[in-house]
């Protein structure tokens, strides 16, 4: 009993991990219609930056956090209202593509410049005992972080002006035009926000798991999974999403081995898609 | 969708300047002759489900990567070159008949998302069962024993055979009732459901005929390299790469996806050749540029000088 103990815990600290991780990849496909092949790529800058600041200055990723989200907003902004606002409307195979392309360029950058090698911000923080289950410090540190800056974002959705246009588009684009909404500018601070929620899962990654441009496309899979599972467009759908995937992971990787918990994860997606197409807790009618 | 006597010439020009490659030019010439014969082949299959139906399908790399696996397999078992290339492409066709009744219920993005999983699934699968597949270590094929010169000729003639199979293939759907009813889906596919065509069978034979040129393409490399891993087979650029080189040459026509493969490889050739470390972010540019300034493709550019010339033509 013990084992699965530890297994449900280091299930959901992977699964709050991923909510964090998948949450604004989320919002953008359920907001604007578009899947953001950038997004595994955006996680991996917030980390680099992070890293970079750590190592160099010796800045910490807490203090990093909200310098990483404002600048992954700003370029989220600029990169939607310059570039992909054009072609938003585009059947799927065009705004793919067009992500796909800027993802290109992107990792060759941070390839270019930060160079492939694994690097990870070491914090040695230690760990802690719960009866039989033992959990390094850091990474409780970074579910708890993951946990914090996905509610924020549910307070900002329900709370404020901005939320509220950001779900009135969602539900009607036409609406929300004639009750004066300007849905590009939503549009942009939709992407914005995404690629804000990309930076800082980054920041939180770069303390918990190494680094590098490789993984990019793990996560962005990653996001996938959680998106279709949980059900598209809400931070809800994310949370449960992430930790369905983090508790279908470790125990695969426990009955399976490590090698098949993506594999699983990938299963999972595929039969969720085929069986409830609006994820577990998605709303019909709103996929 | 017509494609004017240009788009047959150039189609005619461009096979016979690859065919005619081992005659004026050195093995590297020939070599990417052959690149671009494959790719070819592969955006043509892509162009059934992507160009006539409409469906953003992302899982080349899939059936590519498990040609290549069937292919290697099979040859290692002592099947003859040619039969297991036979049977690569049966059996992945087969493959894609069954996936494509599951996942062809899907539509737009989830579609996309779910056959993009396809090639992880498969990539995933083949790296773990290392029993069957040498897992991350990869397989090593019997390679033949000819001059270079000779193995490279060869695979050039079986990629353009590929190639031509798939153009031929593409002329007759597009003269059928099958190509006929994919359009309809690509336009209104409840509509078309309406007037009764058979959606769900006239896609499945779309995704297959996708499926078949890519498993023969797949399994021909893996015996023209004589070694395969699962990262080179399965790969997401890849996936990505095919049909964006049908959408550089028009999508939904008979010579665009060959014509957008040869212009897309020849430029990667000039980027690896002259700018190695930021080849991958030219390319990117170059998507980017395609989408906001070719969406029809290269051969939207001759219709439009047509009709310009022609006045009152048909654009």
């Amino acid at each position: 009993m013990a084992i699965y103990s530890q297994i449900l815990a280091n299930g959901l600290m992977l699964g709050a991990l991923y909510a964090c991780l998948a949450v604004g990849f989320s919002l953008v496909w359920g907001v604007l219609n578009v899947i953001n092949m950038l997004h595994g790529s955006f996680i991996i800058l917030g980390g680099y930056l992070t890293y970079f600041a750590w190592h160099s200055w010796g800045i910490h990723p807490v203090v990093m956090l909200p310098v990483v989200g404002a600048f992954m907003f700003a370029l989220g902004y600029a990169l939607q209202k310059t570039v992909i606002n054009r072609v938003v409307s585009a059947p799927v195979l065009t705004t793919l593509t067009l992500t796909f392309g800027l993802d290109m360029i992107l990792y060759n950058v941070m390839t270019y410049w930060f160079t492939a090698t694994p690097r990870r911000v070491q914090l040695d923080l230690g760990s802690v005992s719960l009866g039989p289950v033992t959990l390094p410090v850091d990474r409780l540190v970074g579910t708890g972080l993951a946990l914090v800056l996905t509610l924020m974002l549910y307070l900002v959705m329900r709370g404020s002006n901005i939320g509220r246009a950001i779900v009135a588009v969602r539900m009607d684009r036409s609406a929300a035009e004639l009750m004066g909404i300007r849905t590009e500018r939503i549009y942009a601070i939709t992407f914005g926000i995404g690629a804000l929620m990309a930076g800082v899962a980054g920041v939180v990654f770069a303390s918990v798991f190494p680094i590098t441009t490789n993984v990019t496309g793990t996560y962005l899979g990653k996001a996938f999974v959680v998106c279709v599972v949980g059900g598209l467009g809400s931070v809800p759908g994310a949370l449960v999403g992430g930790l369905v995937l983090g508790l279908v992971e470790s125990l695969a990787g426990h009955w399976f081995g490590p090698q098949q918990a993506i594999t699983a994860g990938f299963v999972l997606m595929l039969v969720i898609l085929l069986t409830r197409p609006t994820g577990l807790v998605g709303v019909r009618g709103y996929e | 969708m017509k494609s004017g006597p240009l788009a047959y010439a150039l189609l005619a020009a461009g096979l016979l300047v690859l065919a005619s490659t081992p005659l004026w030019a050195d093995n590297y010439v020939v070599r990417t002759a052959a690149i671009v014969a494959m790719y070819g082949a592969l955006a043509t299959s892509w162009n059934f489900i992507g160009g006539f139906t409409g469906y953003p399908s992302f899982s080349t790399a899939a059936f590519f990567g498990l040609g290549c696996y069937v292919g290697a397999i099979c040859q290692r078992a002592g099947v003859p070159m040619m039969l297991a290339w036979l049977v690569a492409t049966l059996m992945v066709g087969a493959f894609a008949c069954l996936l494509g009744a599951i996942i062809l219920r899907l539509r737009g993005h989830y579609f996309a998302i779910g056959s993009i999983a396809v090639v992880e699934v498969c990539r995933l699968v083949v790296s773990s069962w290392s029993s069957l597949t040498g897992g991350g270590d990869g397989l090593n094929l019997p390679l033949l024993t000819w001059a270079p010169e000779q193995v490279m000729r060869f695979f050039l003639f079986v990629m353009l055979g590929i190639l031509v199979l798939s153009l031929i293939a593409t002329a007759l759907v597009d003269r059928a009732r099958l190509g006929f009813g994919l359009r309809c889906i690509h336009q209104n596919e409840d509509a078309a459901a309406m007037v009764g065509i058979n959606t769900t069978l006239y896609k499945v034979a779309a995704y297959t005929l996708s499926a078949v040129f890519c498993a023969a393409a797949g399994a021909a490399y893996a015996s023209w390299t004589g070694y395969i891993d699962p990262t080179e087979s399965f790969q997401i650029l890849m996936t990505v790469k095919v049909p964006v080189m049908a959408m550089l040459g028009g999508a939904g026509t008979l010579a665009g996806p060959f014509l957008g493969a040869a212009a897309f490889v020849l430029l990667e050739e000039v980027f690896w050749a002259n700018f190695l470390d930021w080849n991958r972010a030219i390319l990117g540019v170059v998507i980017v540029l395609l989408v906001f300034f070719l969406p029809g493709g290269l051969l939207s550019l001759a219709r439009k000088a047509k009709a310009k010339a022609g006045s009152g033509g048909p654009a």
